[in-house]
């Protein structure tokens, strides 16, 4: 092979080649193959019930799954479990966000560097001030329960919580659902932020215009296939994509 | 019953009460982090009084060989595991902890007569041939069907309840041991008399509760088994496994109920088979705080030792009909006050 694929080869964080995903007996992913590089945003955009959650959840291993796996350079066993890919910095944002509802917002955010606190890094306390940083209202709200804050809250406690984990690829389902505008903008703006500290994300969203506005290269999965793929500025331009996912809006 | 006698029944309540209340945050720690209830709870008082007995006697507990067989057991498996996935630089760390920990710990007992150890060396040397054995178990027993419905889990409990009270007959034999009192201190108490061993229990107890509050509260090891407790998949994928969680737990139980069956050992006369009753009365505590709640299981368990305490002068024939049927109406409260959530 020759030597500028080599350097590509380097910065993909995650190959995924063929890969299908089954509940019991019905599939719900057909082997789809796709490709993150290193400090890019890839968007997953589909809609509802195409398997866009089915395929983080099988990527950060909550499901089994069929077909090829790279992350990091390193091919993933079929016994790989979510604590080691957590460990080699994999975290994801589930779309039910799993918090802790009865612990403060704090715990639940110290609780994101867990894995880093066994693995030996003391630094929870650093990471957690840069966290409130990126989402001062998580500040004012800290000693508060995880139960009780409100939707956008709740968001933003995730997020904060899984970059808790410093991650080096970050999944995320839907980080805007159910969210007002000005704080959807707030968190696309973190997202950006994080690309540019390098943090690789493989981004599923509904929102499609705002996913393809931030993101480098996008794929449109229908039901449980790949239908379209491309840079994500081609795709927001296609009219397949605009007939289907940006629709009327796009004269706002 | 004058107020001589109420007060000295009221010291063996808090005192048995105290016991039961430590075995009752047990049970609801290990049910809510790993969905297991831990029925052998009472085994490992039973071991650890037996234990403690043994060693005063100069004999060779028999919880040295069950140490050494399931840590062997486990060797193996973590071996064959670690050698099928080529990892043969996790081989003598297994050995190490599995089988070398447990043989260093046989040949000192050999070594050195441990009857003539001070007592607190002689607690120590029974903490670790027991307090292990949970984690053991856990990873032996529980943690191959980890993720099965709690009734396979409970069928699972009674079988090791079964076993491991039949090892015990095996070990200690069927005779009662009773080690001599920690202390001989008494204390004047108006007109009735607070024994020194009552006071030790409770300040025992009091300072392992408030250990573990500080474990729970404010170490992160703590709250990841909390966060265990309260979303399974979210504690996953803050990398909390349930392995770890459940090893943790299991950990924590045992060290509890050796650490009781040491403090009562000198009160109540223990036979191998004594853990399931002890255990049983943490249950009634645990049950009424409705397996969750840890204030209201410890209430639960104080509440059922005053009860067996005065229920045994009144009619000391019905002192165990009592206390379990206590259960009857708490069931019933809990029924009709809670929403019935199906299990998950
Ligand atoms: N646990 C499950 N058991 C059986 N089928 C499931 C399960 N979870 C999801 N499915 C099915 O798999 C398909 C893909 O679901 P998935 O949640 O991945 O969709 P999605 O793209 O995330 O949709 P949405 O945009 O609504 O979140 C759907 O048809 C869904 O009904
Ligand atoms: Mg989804």
């Amino acid at each position: 092979m020759s030597a500028p694929l080599a350097t590509e080869e380097r910065s993909v964080v995650l190959e995924v080649r063929d890969l299908s995903v089954s509940y019991g007996k019905v599939e719900a992913l057909h082997g789809l193959s796709l490709r993150v590089h290193r400090g890019e945003i890839v968007t997953v955009i589909g809609p509802n019930g195409a398997g866009k959650t089915t395929l983080l959840s099988a990527l950060i291993g909550l499901l089994p799954l069929r077909g090829d796996l790279v992350y990091l350079g390193e091919r993933q066993s079929a016994g790989r479990s979510v604590e080691q890919l957590v460990r080699q910095g994999m975290t994801l944002v589930p779309e039910k966000r799993e918090l802790f509802a009865e612990m403060s917002v704090s715990d639940n955010l110290l609780l994101g560097a867990f894995d880093r606190y066994r693995a030996g890094h003391r630094d929870q306390l650093e990471t957690i001030d840069h966290v409130f940083d990126i989402f001062p209202r998580l500040m004012e709200r800290r000693e508060q329960m995880a139960g009780t804050l409100s939707g956008g809250e709740r968001q933003m406690l995730a997020m904060g919580r899984a970059l808790m984990a410093k991650p080096r690829l970050l999944l995320l389902d839907e980080p805007s659902l159910g969210l007002a505008p000005l704080v959807i903008r707030e968190i696309f703006r973190t997202i950006a932020h994080l690309r540019s500290i390098g943090v690789a994300m493989l981004l599923v969203e509904q929102n499609a215009r705002a996913a393809l506005q931030v993101a480098d290269y996008a794929y449109v999965l229908e039901t449980g296939n790949i239908s379209l793929e491309g840079p994500s500025g081609s795709l927001a331009s296609d009219p397949r994509v605009i007939e289907s996912y940006l629709g009327l809006g796009g004269r706002h | 019953m004058d107020l001589q006698i109420a007060l000295l029944l009221g010291q063996d309540g808090v005192t048995n009460g105290a016991i039961y209340a430590l075995l009752a945050l047990a049970l609801v720690l290990v049910f809510a982090v790993t969905r297991v209830i831990f029925i052998p709870q009472g085994e490992f008082v039973a071991f650890g009084a037996l234990t403690l007995a043994s060693l005063q006697a100069g004999r060779l507990p028999g919880t040295v060989w069950l140490l050494l067989a399931m840590g062997t057991a486990i060797a193996l498996i973590e071996g064959a595991t670690a050698v099928r996935a080529r990892r043969f630089r996790r081989l003598p760390l297994i050995l190490l902890l599995n089988c070398g920990a447990p043989l260093l710990l046989a040949a000192s007992l050999l070594a050195v007569s441990p009857a003539g150890l001070p007592l607190p060396v002689q607690v120590l040397l029974t903490l670790m041939l027991v307090v292990p054995l949970a984690p053991m178990l856990y990873r032996l027993a529980y943690q191959p069907i980890a993720e099965a419905s709690v009734l396979a889990l409970l069928i699972v409990s009674v079988a090791v309840h079964v076993t491991l009270t039949g090892l015990g007959l095996v070990f200690f034999g069927a005779e009662g041991s009773r080690t001599p009192a920690f202390t001989d201190a008494s204390f004047a108490l108006g007109d009735a008399v607070l024994q020194g061993q009552t006071v030790l229990v409770i300040v025992a107890s009091i300072l392992l509760i408030v250990a573990l509050y500080f474990f729970f509260e404010r170490t992160l090891y703590g709250k990841a088994l909390r966060a265990t407790a309260m979303n399974r998949t979210g504690a996953r994928l803050m990398g909390i496994s349930g392995d770890l969680a459940g090893l943790l737990s299991f950990t924590l139980a045992g060290a509890i109920g050796a650490f009781s069956g040491v403090l009562i050992s000198p009160i109540t006369t223990i036979y191998y088979d004594s853990g399931f009753l002890i255990g049983l009365k943490g249950f009634v505590g645990a049950i009424i705080g409705g397996l969750a709640s840890y204030p209201l299981a410890a209430a639960g368990a104080v509440l059922v030792g005053f009860l067996e305490a005065y229920s045994s002068f009144w009619a000391s024939a019905f002192k165990e009909v009592i206390v379990f049927t206590l259960i009857i109406p708490v069931l019933l409260w809990r029924s009709l006050k809670t929403r019935h959530v199906e299990e998950a």
